[in-house]
């Protein structure tokens, strides 16, 4: 333990050992700040067996110098100044590269300050082992630090201190060895100036102190041609230290609200929700309703500071400067690595703004004349919406990971989402946060800022823990997952679980105008572990020789009653979202899985669509009807499918099922025939160890079987009935839901595609000459294909939402998907609101009750479907993330054993990649070259040069890919990363 | 208070004691807890019941800061009280403490201040007593114990030093009142004040 001592100073040093400047804060206001400085002289040199430094066993360089140099035969150290780092480090890095290297206090403070990507590189540099560094402390040490005089700039300053520091170890090294009688006194080393600074060499060859340029210091060691390579050709004119200018505008400031509302309105503005690139960092689109593509920006300045999701008013440029979009991939992490997030005070056009001029520069050249597109600049903003975001911090952006340091630190925060830029955020507990999920808000974004600033909201967890993520998952869709609220729980019945249809009665309410189909042989055919049941069916033979088939849908509105506060919440949420492992119920589960759920052996209410069809499924009548049913049995598709296929059962139940099966193939084929898609989507299934552990072990594809088809086309035949019902009793206020047609410009693309790889047609005038065209496109080597096609061909349609029947014109009613001129949701109350809802018009259009007045309401409707329109949409999107998740979890579980590979297609082609698709597992993902290939944009096609022959990939070439998951060591997020390994391995490239 | 002295703290700061000039108003809820904390510091010390029915009351003005406000407070405190020859049963020497990574320091400037965890502790040498433990940063417990331990050993540093100013001002002051031996002044002090009795045991 060192001893505890007082240490005084006269007032007169107070010259010296205070530091005085001033600075300028983030508002505008200057302060003056005095820094007490402690000098002393017990600061290390670092040189071993120094005779007058005290702590000589920590020391590092040899007492005799480094020898290696041919221009200093009597050994030497060098002292490198801060541009040395600032343009050099590559060379530093370098491994061949191990001078005896004095760090300097200044210079490291001076690179700090400069950039601080850069000190980590440093910091990195003084732990590395086989580096060679001392860190001296000049400025605390009494004869080497130096007071910033009059009229001198604090770079002047500095190299002053460099320079002295460098006089003084030479002088330290003559001390440290006092000659010894009758012993030879070997070669003093020397301490050499390393800088590029031409005046710094001129002031230090006055004062007789020895220096060299970088260039001609390698240049001279016995190594040199291959660092040579590594110098950095920058380095020769780096210019001093700025002074801190006014804050720069980087973007145009925006149009006030009433100029960006007259021009949107007059039509010389657009308005439209932003859409960043999930590929493309510097690039943007919003689709505007007066265009036919959607509008292009290009670069930071003209997407200014939308973000993703923000309705913005956009200017379009005269069509010469139209563009097309880009076809490179462009990674913010990778282009803007040295960015420094503590530049807050001055936001300079550094090199890596510059560097991204560049790559805008670079890649207008390369894009093609004959794709442009409507291109623009917001200049406004309409409506922000910002939310929270799940981040990672990323780490190198850190001043000091020191994790007792409470020092507040500006760092930036990394979206999980590639659509988002980096949040500038400032906290004070930033190194226990890396590594974490955090949840980051953006406060605002200044035209002088070239990123937006947040703050930390709250940590989620570590990274990659389940609950962590499943959290950010539901986060990051907006899914409202906290627990059921007291009021909500007082809204069900009092009797909890025990509660039970009670007896049949004249007098009791449930029982009031409610048909009594106890007696029908009604069974559910589910998925595997379904606890939600709200649908079940039964078919009879009627005497006439027609059918009779039922479908009952829980009857949800009897206990969820308009305008309390569990409807409010179950509106609020609007869905019941699917997670892998999880479930977050709109309602509560007592209703959800319980008196709602049409479980098997008990009563239960329900609302019953029952049709009579003649043997050809054609529609006799159909009425609707509030019942009470008792469901026989709950299939999964596969018992229903393996009942259905029994030859020896013959009961009255499977010959139901039998006679459902018989009369939805030839509904489907009506369907089929009046022209409904038959689309696909890369559904992929993760197999769980066991229920409770939760641990993906293996992905597989979703099965699909004939009870799935069966169940499916009596549901969209009940929801067409009702919703033709609802439609006739209120015209103006039915729930209903549509299908746009897409515009034909979507396909483009693809039929471009399609007739130059394959030479197949795509017919998109219609949904029928659609499907037609899809069956043709068959690849008899290649089964997949259709699928692949389907599943490209689905992603250029528009999705399916729901609307109120009186706002907008009848003709856009239909749902192009399921070629139907009218759709409603009616069959799944339990899990969507909007069938709550249709539930309420159906029992009021056959006047079981009246009608509740929002119901009446256009407005309220409307209001109420955007929320469930966006909900639903979030919700796919939190389950499909949810399965990617896990799907990154199997395959990690997978790539322990051995490395995965497997059979991609490729979908997409960039100048600098490849999109890939694994039907096996349903992912997407990039194959990345880091080598310069030749891209043939018109073809869609991409060539390697290799020795032996140049590889051809084109779209819908089946490749296979290797697959690993790899943390990226910044932001902790883990990544799915593909090499090619057939037909060429792109590891190396 | 009829049987003891009232001890009544009042801290004022000037604006440009601080780089950033702030105007503070009379009421900041620093200032009172920082003059509430330098009072319930000295409240055991002082020896109150030799003053019933009175008031000593401690102004503390701080022209200029740069960290450690409260220890330095407390230890002119202590200084100026035993100046005014109140009587004290001990001196109190205050010092804060801090922790950089694992590595104990002593006597933060304002800088480390934000910084680091940091705790002040005031202490009475010579008793080996501590009247004041304050921290308002989290510091870790297993680091909590080597800094209370090396901010108690420099308590007694502080002390030593206190000691030789108080005994170079009477000595001063003895001299200008040319009463007694000029080498020797502690006898004529008298035994009025305890606290400069004790100086003469060194």
């Amino acid at each position: 333990m060192v001893e505890i001592t007082i240490r005084k100073r006269p007032r007169t040093d107070a010259v010296v050992t205070q530091r005085k400047f001033f600075k300028k804060t983030a508002r505008g206001k200057v302060i003056k700040v005095i820094r007490e400085r402690y000098l002393r002289n017990d600061v290390s040199c670092g040189i071993e067996h120094c005779g007058l430094c005290e702590s000589g066993s920590e020391a590092t360089l040899p007492a005799s110098g480094a020898f290696d140099h041919e221009l200093y035969p009597n050994g030497h150290l060098i002292v490198p100044d801060t541009n040395v780092f600032l343009s050099q480090m590559d060379l530093m890095e370098s491994n061949s590269f191990n001078p005896h290297i004095v760090l300097l206090q200044t210079v490291m403070e001076e690179v700090r300050h400069r950039s601080l990507p850069l000190f980590n590189r440093l910091k990195g540099l003084v732990k590395a082992e086989d580096k060679n560094i001392w860190v001296f402390y000049n400025e605390y040490r009494s004869e080497t630090a130096v007071i910033r005089e009059e009229e001198e700039t604090p770079n002047d300053r500095n190299d002053r201190g460099i320079r002295k520091a460098t006089a003084w170890y030479n002088e330290h090294l003559s001390l440290a060895r006092p000659p010894i009688r009758g012993k030879l006194q070997p070669p003093l080393p020397t301490a050499i100036l390393l800088t590029d600074d031409v005046a710094n060499r001129q002031k230090a060859e006055k004062d007789r102190i020895p220096c060299i340029s970088i260039r001609r210091y390698v240049e001279g060691m016995k190594k040199s041609g291959l660092l040579l390579d590594l110098l950095s050709t920058a380095g020769e004119e780096i210019e001093p230290t700025k002074a801190v200018a006014a804050r720069q505008v980087l973007y145009p400031a925006y149009l006030p609200m009433s100029t960006l509302l007259a021009g949107v309105k007059a039509g010389q503005l657009h308005q439209g929700h932003f859409n960043a690139n999930q590929y493309n960092y510097l690039e943007g689109n919003v689709p505007a309703p007066a265009f036919s593509k959607p509008v292009l920006l290009v670069g930071r300045e003209h997407m200014n500071r939308a973000v993703q999701g923000d309705i913005v008013a956009v200017e379009i440029f005269p069509e010469s400067e139209w563009k097309a979009p880009a076809d490179e991939v462009v990674d913010q992490e990778a282009t803007l690595r040295n960015d420094d997030a503590s530049d807050s005070e001055e936001e300079r056009e550094d090199d890596e703004a510059l560097a991204e001029q560049k790559l805008l520069a670079v890649e207008a050249a390369k894009r093609r004349a004959a794709e442009r597109q409507p291109t623009g600049r917001v200049v406004g903003i309409i409506k922000r919406n910002w939310r929270s975001y799940v981040c990672h911090i990323d780490s190198t952006s850190l001043t000091s990971s020191n994790t007792t340091s409470l020092s507040q630190q500006t760092v930036f925060a990394t979206p999980v989402s590639r659509l988002l830029p980096r949040i500038r955020l400032r906290t004070r507990q930033a190194p226990t946060l890396v590594g974490q999920k955090i949840l980051v808000t953006i406060d605002r974004w200044l035209a002088t800022s070239r990123y937006p600033e947040g703050h930390f909201v709250r940590a989620l967890g570590k990274v990659e823990t389940k609950e962590a993520e499943q959290e950010s998952l539901l986060l990051e869709f907006d899914v409202p997952y906290r627990p059921f609220g007291k009021a909500i729980l007082d809204c069900l019945p009092q009797q909890g679980d025990s509660w039970i249809v009670p007896p049949k009665s004249t007098t009791s309410p449930e029982w009031r105008d409610r048909e009594d189909l106890r007696e029908l042989l009604i069974c559910s055919i589910d998925p595997p572990g379904c606890q939600d049941i709200d649908d079940a069916l039964h078919a009879r033979l009627l005497p006439n020789g027609n059918i009779e088939a039922g479908v009952h849908i829980a009857d949800v509105s009897h206990f969820v009653l308009p305008d309390n506060p569990m409807d409010h919440e179950a509106a609020a949420r609007g869905t019941t979202v699917y997670l892998v492992d999880k479930r977050i119920d709109m309602l509560p589960a007592l209703l959800g899985t319980n008196l709602c759920s049409l479980r098997p052996h008990v009563e239960r209410l329900a609302f019953s669509v029952i049709w009579e069809l003649t043997p050809d499924a054609e529609i006799v009548n159909v009425r609707f009807t509030k019942s009470v049913i008792a469901s026989k049995e709950a299939f999964t598709y596969e018992a229903a499918q393996l009942r259905k296929d029994d030859p020896n059962l013959n009961d009255d139940l499977t010959k139901g099922i039998r006679l459902l099966n018989s009369l939805a193939i030839k509904i489907k084929a009506a369907r089929m025939a009046a022209g409904a898609l038959n689309l696909a989507s890369p559904e992929v299934k993760i197999q769980m160890d066991s229920p409770e552990s939760s641990d993906p072990i293996d992905v597989e594809q979703k099965e699909l079987l004939e009870t799935n088809s069966l169940v499916e086309e009596f549901m969209l035949l009940a929801n067409i009935s009702v919703a033709k019902k609802i439609q006739e009793t209120f015209p103006q206020t039915a729930v209903l839901r549509r299908h746009l047609p897409p515009p034909k410009t979507n396909f483009e693309k693809l039929q471009d595609i399609l007739m130059k790889r394959k030479g197949m047609v795509l017919d998109v005038s219609s949904s029928g000459a659609l499907a037609a065209s899809l069956d043709k496109c068959l690849d008899p080597s290649e089964p997949a294909f259709n699928t692949l096609v389907r599943i490209m061909a689905t992603r250029c349609m528009l999705s399916a939402e729901y609307f109120c029947s009186g706002s907008v014109s009848r003709d856009t009613f239909g749902h192009y998907g399921l070629a139907s001129p009218i759709y409603t949701h009616f069959t799944s109350p339990i899990r969507r609101y909007a069938d709550v809802l249709v539930h309420r018009q159906l029992s009021a259009a056959i006047s079981y009750t009246t009608l509740h007045p929002s119901l009446h309401s256009k407005s309220h409707v409307e209001r109420t479907l955007d929320v469930v329109n966006k909900r639903h949409r979030m919700a796919q999107m939190a389950g499909r993330a949810s399965v990617e998740f896990f799907v990154g979890l199997a395959l990690k579980a997978r790539g322990e054993k051995q490395t995965v590979t497997e059979d991609a297609f490729v979908i997409r082609t960039f100048r600098n990649g490849l999109g890939v698709f694994v039907s096996k597992l349903g992912i997407e993902g990039l194959v990345m070259f880091k080598r310069e290939i030749q891209f043939d944009a018109d073809k869609y096609t991409i060539t390697v040069p290799s020795d032996n022959g140049d590889t051809t990939i084109s779209v819908f070439d089946k490749v296979t890919v290797r697959i690993e998951v790899e943390k990226d060591a910044n932001t902790q997020r883990g990544k799915v990363k593909m090499t090619l390994v057939n037909p060429i391995n792109s590891s190396a490239l | 208070m009829h049987d003891r002295a009232l001890i009544n703290v009042e801290v004022n700061i000037v604006p440009f004691s601080t780089g950033e000039r702030r105007k503070r108003s009379r009421g900041d809820k620093r200032i009172l807890e920082l003059g509430s904390t330098i009072k319930s510091t000295f409240e055991p010390v002082v020896q109150t019941s030799l003053y019933p029915r009175s008031e000593i009351d401690i102004f503390v003005h701080v022209l200029q800061q740069d960290g450690g406000l409260l220890q330095a407070s407390i230890n002119a405190s202590t200084l100026a009280l035993i100046s005014a020859g109140i009587p004290l049963h001990d001196f109190v020497c205050a010092v804060t403490g801090g922790v950089h990574s694992t590595a104990p320091m002593l006597d933060l400037t304002t800088l480390e201040e934000n910084d680091i965890p940091h705790v002040t502790v005031a202490v009475m040498p010579k008793t080996k007593k501590v009247t004041l433990v304050t921290m308002e940063t989290r510091l870790h417990v297993d680091r909590f114990g080597d800094i209370f331990k090396l901010a108690c050993e420099a308590g007694q540093v502080i002390h030593k030093e206190m000691k030789r100013a108080v005994s170079e001002r009477t000595q001063k002051l003895v001299t200008a009142m040319e009463m007694g031996p000029r080498v020797v002044p502690s006898a004529d002090v008298g035994d009025r004040d305890a606290m400069i009795d004790d100086l003469n045991d060194y």
